[in-house]
């Protein structure tokens, strides 16, 4: 159990690392483009715009915090 | 050779030679210490056991429907890049610290001296779990990109020759330096890695969920282009936000009084 746990801590902190809002963010972004997607909507700007959305909060709140 | 297939490759060498540059200071910590026969070894095995993932793991890969690939391994490869460009710009505005190859070095040396020597079947199995540890947990990231990367471009072996180009280049100015390269300029490779990766990740993940991108192959220029414009409006932006935080807890300092 132990080693499954670190395995796949070590697995989350690989590929999400210190903030996972941005993993969140970025996984209801393609929902959002996925259903655009499918009611006939070319949404193909909404990524760019969401991610440079995403990275600014996350930025934010580390220069928020910092001292 | 398209725009895509220029921008993998260039993506590959910078990543696997930033790992490669924070996986050789190890290595010549460990081989100037206790000697170079086991960490050589060890960072041989290492990249052997990086070699034998990509083998693996890429053919498999290929098995995926394309558009499903390209949507997970997209979505991945985007969450992944925005950690590398998150960290950048955080490292170049001044709210994290910039990478120190010399002064890791210099630590690593005096972690090898203080550990005990036990030879066992002709290792040092220190110096060569070390070695192996550095070289393969660096390498585990290139393995990544370049998986991620050569799948979705279906050209693995474009890939790997970015990443193996970027290897043999770090080994050899290793090598003939014989010190760690505390003058690459790591941030910057790593920032023009987490844009691209973003880039990709965002054109890729996507397209597999059926978005015509307008220009095809040539939006990707258009993305990196965007994602570099803002990135760089944040450096400034946070430097600003950085400096005035100094003023404001450290006022002598910064006064000069």
């Amino acid at each position: 159990m132990h080693y499954l746990k670190s395995f796949l801590l070590f697995w989350y902190d690989f590929v999400v690392g210190d903030d996972w809002m941005i993993a969140v963010g970025v996984v209801a972004a393609l929902i959002i483009v996925a259903l655009l997607v499918q009611q006939g909507i070319q949404a193909w700007w909404l990524m760019p715009l969401a991610v440079i959305a995403m990275l600014a909060a996350s930025l934010w709140r580390v220069a928020r915090t910092a001292h | 050779m398209t725009t895509s297939a220029i921008i993998l490759v260039l993506a590959t060498f910078l990543a696997s030679a930033v790992e490669a540059v924070e996986a050789l200071t190890v290595v010549l910590a460990m081989g100037v210490t206790r000697g170079w026969r086991s960490p050589l070894i060890g960072a041989a095995a290492a990249t052997l056991a990086l070699a034998v993932i990509i083998a693996l793991f890429g053919p498999a890969l290929m098995l995926i429907p394309i558009n499903v690939l390209r949507v997970v391994v997209g979505t991945l490869l985007l969450i992944f890049g925005l950690q590398w460009l998150r960290k950048a710009i955080l490292r170049a505005s001044g709210f994290k610290a910039q990478r120190n190859e010399a002064a890791l070095y210099e630590a690593e040396i005096e972690e090898a001296r203080a550990a005990e020597k036990t030879i066992r079947a002709g290792m040092d199995w220190y110096a060569f779990t070390l070695s192996f540890k550095g070289v393969f947990l660096e390498g585990l990231e290139v393995a990544f990109i370049v998986l991620t990367f050569g799948t979705n471009q279906g050209n693995i072996p474009l890939a790997a020759l970015g990443a193996g180009l970027a290897l043999a280049l770090v080994a050899i100015i290793g090598a003939l330096v014989h010190r760690p390269l505390s003058n690459v300029p790591e941030n910057t490779m790593k920032f023009a890695v987490g844009l691209m990766l973003s880039t990709f990740g965002i054109f890729w993940s996507i397209e597999g969920l059926g978005i015509e991108w307008p220009g095809e192959d040539l939006a990707i220029l258009g993305i990196l282009g965007f994602l570099a414009l803002v990135s760089f409006g944040f450096v400034a932006l946070l430097r600003r936000m950085h400096q005035q935080q100094v003023r404001m807890t450290h006022p002598a300092t910064v006064t000069g009084e």
